[in-house]
């Protein structure tokens, strides 16, 4: 064996093995960080680990960005909203009284709280706007309890690592990690323009994370529930959405 | 290396006043293009195909564009085009509805910026520590004026220039694409995220608004396939065949081999 071979295979040997290692030292500090996705598989994982990772690691705490009163669209744009169910038709007749947000999961104190109880949890407003991934938007005022509140109540435990979120319509259920559900602007939101959150807009209740496209703030909203881990819910890819095509991560 | 495309280069290398050392010392010839500028040209150009792609199918689901910081159905649009939608909430005048290739289209669109961004990052201090952009793409010392351009777009050849590189229109066209047309499709790309706008708002505050950047990131799309077309258009007319080996193996091929494309 030449020098220059030897020195090459021992090179090549560092090379390789510090690579190995840096991508196994990469992939542990991502995890305990919590900086993979639920749907990081596929050929897609890439490219969604790389944008999630980096989203959380230059912004974690960025506020989205707020706007003059004078910026609220006038011609918001409600999205097409399927048609509700008999169950709610009845609620609605009943002004909601009648609706219910379920806490549960690992949580100290499972709860199931009226719209009443929810907004006395606490009031904030923000004056955020909606980003469809179509590439439309519109400015609102949206009035709600921060989501953290709830969360709060409820007594989340340490290991909770996801918030699932779940409508009434029951195909569409959503999860965030704890960056975005302990987020100061993350409400469960039930005002918009200073009136009640109108049903074409989510009312009576509507998850509004405005650091995410539109499809992460679901309407109508009933269940909440705290998880260490996304794999036990549907596909285990994080919620309907990757599950339907779209990535779980709409930060882009 | 082989002898025939040595020779080749070596009696192609005599014409050159510059390079004559280089014929009485046997060595290899330098490649057409080096490994660094193949390999990036490769992803640069797989990224941009599915950049371009998914771009016009993201857009299909609202062909529809503004200008300020919001703008939906319910607004009069900047322009608009007639196509049909893969939404049935956009009025196109159309009516079927295309078949939603948002999922799919946009998770490809970001994995392939990831690789155009990661590769020009290669590229361009990799470009700048060998000096590949100021030997190779900055104009050469007097061939800047007015009329070298003229005489490059008519495609007179100087003799003297040794057509073994690119004249003072390629140079700015490249130069243009690289470092005006990329950044500025990065940018307004990025301007359209909304947690990376939550982390810095100054990049889409500038543009003036989401709806500008997403117009803007739409328009400067454009550029970069007119650029792409053209470019592809120029190297079939130059020889496609012998100008893509030498852009793989960075070696020409054939007797027209003497061109950069």
């Amino acid at each position: 064996m030449s020098p220059i071979s030897r020195r090459k295979l021992i090179t090549g040997g560092a090379v390789t093995m510090a690579g190995v290692a840096g991508l196994g030292a990469a992939d542990r500090i991502a995890r305990r960080w919590g900086l993979i996705p639920p749907d990081s598989g596929g050929i897609y994982g890439p490219g969604e680990t790389l944008t999630y990772a980096v989203q959380r690691l230059i912004g974690k705490h960025a506020l989205a960005r707020e706007f003059p009163r004078g910026m609220i669209s006038k011609m918001p744009f409600m999205n097409e909203v399927a048609p509700p169910s008999n169950a709610f038709k009845k609620m609605q007749a009943a002004g909601f009284e009648d609706w219910r947000l379920v806490v549960d999961g690992m949580v100290d104190h499972p709860l199931a709280l009226s719209l009443a109880d929810v907004r006395a949890l606490g009031r904030r407003s923000q004056i955020t706007e909606v980003m469809c991934e179509e590439g439309w938007s519109y400015i609102a005022e949206w009035i709600g309890t921060p989501l953290h509140l709830v969360l709060q109540e409820a007594g989340i435990q340490p290991q909770v690592r996801y918030i699932v979120y779940r409508s009434i319509q029951s195909e569409w259920w959503e999860s965030i990690d704890m960056a975005d559900a302990l987020h100061p602007q993350t409400y469960l939101t039930w005002g918009m323009n200073d009136g009640d959150l109108p049903v074409g807009f989510g009312g009576p209740l509507r998850m509004r994370v405005p650091r995410q496209l539109g499809y992460k703030s679901v309407k109508y909203i009933t269940h909440l529930t705290a998880t260490d881990s996304m794999k036990k819910f549907g596909k285990g890819l994080g919620s309907a959405s990757p599950e339907a095509g779209y990535a779980w991560y709409a930060g882009i | 290396m082989e002898p025939s495309a040595a020779g080749e280069l070596c009696a192609f290398c005599a014409m050159l006043p510059g390079m004559a050392t280089a014929v009485s010392q046997p060595r290899v010839a330098a490649p057409r293009h080096s490994a660094l500028v193949r390999v990036t040209h490769w992803l640069t150009a797989v990224a941009s195909v599915a950049l371009a792609i998914t771009g016009y199918l993201i857009v299909l689901s609202h062909p529809r564009f503004y200008w300020g910081e919001t703008g939906n159905v319910n607004v009069k649009p900047l322009f608009s085009f007639h196509v049909p939608s893969s939404r049935d909430t956009v009025p196109t005048g159309y009516n079927y509805v295309l078949p939603d290739e948002n999922g799919w289209s946009r998770y490809l669109h970001f994995e392939a910026a990831w690789l155009l961004v990661l590769t020009g990052l290669v590229y361009g201090i990799a470009g700048f520590r060998t000096g590949h952009f100021r030997k190779e793409l900055w104009p050469a010392r007097g061939e800047r004026s007015w009329a070298d351009y003229w005489r490059a777009l008519r495609g007179v050849r100087t003799g003297d220039d040794g057509s073994q590189s690119y004249n003072v229109v390629q140079r700015t066209v490249y130069l243009s694409v690289i470092f005006v047309l990329f950044p500025a499709v990065i940018w307004t790309g990025l301007a359209l995220s909304p947690d990376f706008n939550a982390a810095f708002p100054f990049f889409v505050d500038v543009l003036g608004g989401r709806q500008s950047a997403r117009t803007l990131h739409f328009f400067v799309s454009d550029l970069l396939v007119v650029f792409l077309v053209v470019h592809v258009t120029m190297v079939a007319l130059a020889g496609f065949w012998s100008r893509t080996k030498a852009m793989i193996t960075g070696r020409a091929g054939g007797a027209q081999g003497e061109e950069k494309e």
